[in-house]
């Protein structure tokens, strides 16, 4: 174990380990997302590369890798190349600091929830220069859409942010988690203490995730039936996986934030010494998140897609006013109780 | 609402020349549902004029009907709509046994109808999930799909061909229904009305869709009459027009049903109106299920066909709207003309008008909301 513990040893472990989460997760959850997608609409999804389909992420990889990569005549070929790597970058930075259990994280830092916003804008800048450098104008539109989209929706995700700031009093992702320890009634989503609307806290924060991901349904930027394939519409071969590995780790991402801000990270639901402890941890950390997840992928396969001003109305007119008034309710709430 | 926005033009009065671009959506594009092309010149997201270009699936259907003997343009009637096969047949093979006077048995024109209301609903199931597809929705597409198989089947097993049908003949149809098919229309109208059901709770509810359609491609009565629209697109503006009542053919007379209207002009009008029209179809089979007569299906046609020199029309009510089959005979075994009257053509010519100064994601949802069929526009 103390060959294990040396500093330079375990920040490689955890770097290879979270490549490999990463790989995994994106790999998987495209296969999942198939699967779901089937389910609901009453068909088998992916079944023949391997049993039960599980091998269909290697034949899909495999396709993509072995494409040539075109950059479109006219575009910006740094641009265009460096657009994908920006994408994928900030995900795996932001994993660093996700407690994956009490002790199970790559590097601590006391201003973890700051460097995970600063580096999820990092995303949005990514998408737009790939859409604006393809000279591509389904592309420049799903670029322009992008921006304004992720604008209007940074402001409401803040301010829940900074709402559970005022209640946990620290920015480091473990103490947060640490916080919320002795059942899922201690989880912050039912701290209502502290603020009566942490449910609607909640689901302002998830609404807000799902289009800081483009998710549907506020894929604007993908927008199919629209704008073709958005800003990745002249991206081909691994140049478009990787936007696609990327778009899965930013779920990953924001749903591990969500489990760690709202559903106590790695706490257990019940406070039974049975049930928690440093093997149970990661356990019930995983379920959450892949629950969140679940959840995400729901929403896609149910419902159509917003209108692009409806999206933005949506935002100015109800998220933004809603969160400013549970902000306003924490801290009456904090200062009286 | 901000859907509709003044459409900037170059001013002449010295002012900055708008920045405009022109998008070439099609003729391959997943909104466009075949190899539709619209230029759209765009403000922005917003469109200052879409043209639409057509002839990409040109097939010369109506030069086809000039040199060739009546029965031998059969097949092709069944090629301009492909998802409502049925009808378009009804209309070629009525107009000639107008002109040829020939008499189709009861028993023929009841099946001709129940079949008929079976493909209306099949074509919409198809425009239903393809309408929700275009709106992000992809789930429902394939539960449309799950309902017109069973209609397909049907199809299936009287004429043999899923899409294409040529059911129809001159004086009557090629084949009797069986006791198969009397039983699997039965059991459709059982399983039907809990789908719709189903659809209405889940998809037509549905704030996002209803936030998507209300309000949104307004086309007034006004504007389909310039352009002819026919169809759903003409009763979500208001306009009763249905050629079942105002120019009854076959024994459509007989049944009991209401054409659906919808006032407001918009995108959801023209949705509910089709909604609607699938229950009507249903009360329609059902009635028709239940007066079939016995009888012979085919009626004394001569053995070589030969129209009096004149001039016939006939119209059906198709799933797009008034399709018309017009006949100019010069007494020959060939026709002298053949004009196919198309309503999603006349449908499409209003989307310039109508489209103007729309965001792009409304302006495809009601491109969506018209029900296009394109081989339906270039015939």
């Amino acid at each position: 174990m103390s060959f294990l513990s040396i500093e330079p040893i375990r920040l490689l472990l955890y770097l290879v380990g979270i490549g490999a989460f990463v790989g995994a997760n994106a790999a998987y959850l495209v296969l999942a997302e198939r699967k779901i997608a089937g389910r609901i609409q009453r068909r088998p999804g992916p079944n023949e590369a391997g049993y039960g389909g599980w091998m269909q992420p290697f034949a899909d990889v495999l396709k993509l890798f072995v494409k040539q990569i075109m950059v479109p005549p006219g575009a910006d070929a740094l641009l265009y190349r460096l657009a994908p790597l920006m994408v994928m970058a900030p995900p795996l930075i932001c994993l660093v600091t996700v407690p994956y259990g009490e002790t199970l994280v790559a590097r601590n830092i006391n201003v973890g929830l700051l460097l995970v916003f600063s580096l999820g804008s990092v995303n949005v800048m990514a998408l737009m220069l790939g859409g604006w450098a393809s000279r591509n104008k389904y592309a420049v539109i799903s670029a322009a859409r992008v921006v304004s989209q992720n604008v209007a929706y940074e402001i409401p995700m803040l301010l829940v942010v900074i709402t559970l700031l005022m209640i946990t009093g620290t920015m480091d992702l473990n103490e947060i988690v640490r916080q919320q320890a002795g059942g899922f009634w201690h989880w912050n989503i039912l701290f209502l203490k502290a603020n009566l609307l942490m449910p609607v806290t909640f689901v302002i924060f998830f609404i807000c995730m799902l289009a800081e991901l483009n998710r549907a349904p506020f894929d604007m930027a993908e927008a199919e039936s629209e704008l073709v394939a958005g800003a990745f519409t002249e991206y081909g071969g691994m140049g478009f996986g990787v936007f696609f590995m990327a778009e899965y780790s930013n779920i990953v991402v924001g749903c591990s934030l969500a489990t760690v801000l709202f559903f106590g990270g790695w706490q257990s639901p019940v406070p039974i010494a049975l049930l928690s402890g440093p093997l149970w941890g990661p356990l019930w950390f995983l379920l959450k998140l892949y629950a969140l997840v679940f959840t995400v992928m729901w929403i896609r396969w149910t419902f159509p897609r917003t209108q692009f001003y409806g999206l933005l109305n949506l935002s100015w007119k109800i998220l933004i006013p809603i969160s400013l008034f549970t902000l306003l309710l924490t801290s009456v709430q904090l200062k009286v109780f | 609402m901000i859907a509709q926005k003044e459409a900037p033009s170059a001013g002449p009065s010295g002012e900055a020349p708008q920045e405009t671009f022109v998008l070439n959506l099609g003729p391959q594009h997943p909104a466009g549902h075949g190899v539709l092309r619209v230029l759209m010149t765009m403000d922005g997201e917003w469109i200052t004029k879409a043209e639409p270009v057509i002839g990409y699936i040109h097939r010369m259907h109506e030069k086809m009907g000039e040199n060739r003997t009546w029965a031998k343009f059969l097949p092709n009637t069944s090629r301009i709509d492909y998802l409502s096969a049925m009808h378009y047949t009804h209309a070629f093979v009525g107009a000639v046994e107008r002109g040829a006077g020939i008499e189709v048995p009861p028993r023929a024109e009841y099946v001709r109808v129940i079949t008929s209301e079976l493909n209306r609903i099949a074509s919409h199931m198809v425009w239903w999930g393809a309408l929700l597809s275009d709106l992000g929705g992809l789930t429902p597409f394939l539960y449309a799909f799950d309902d017109r198989e069973l209609i397909l089947d049907l199809f299936e097993g009287i004429c043999g061909a899923r899409l294409t049908y040529c059911y129809y003949r001159f004086g009557g149809l090629c084949n009797d229904v069986d006791d198969d098919f009397l039983r699997g229309a039965r059991a459709f109208l059982k399983h039907m009305p809990p789908r719709l059901k189903l659809y209405r709770d889940l998809v037509t509810n549905n704030i996002i869709l209803r936030k998507r359609l209300t309000g949104i491609g307004l086309i007034s009565a006004e504007m389909c009459r310039k352009y002819g629209a026919t169809g759903p697109v003409i009763r979500g503006s208001g306009v009763a027009y249905d050629v079942r009542k105002v120019e009854p053919y076959s024994v459509y007379p007989k049944f009991d049903f209401k054409i659906p209207v919808y006032p407001e002009c918009d995108s959801m009008a023209r949705y509910l109106v089709h909604m609607d029209e699938m229950e009507q179809s249903l009360r329609i089979i059902e009635q028709a299920l239940d007066q079939i007569p016995a009888g012979p299906v085919m009626g004394k046609v001569p053995r070589v066909l030969r129209l009096p020199p004149g001039d016939y029309c006939y119209a059906v009510e198709a799933a797009r709207g008034r399709f018309m089959v017009r006949i100019v005979s010069d007494g020959k075994d060939i026709p002298y003309r053949v004009k196919l009257r198309t309503p999603s053509f006349s449908n499409l010519s209003l989307y310039e008008e109508a489209s103007r100064g729309m965001i792009l994601t409304d302006a495809l949802a009601m491109l969506g909301s018209l029900d296009l069929v394109i081989p339906d526009i270039d015939r």
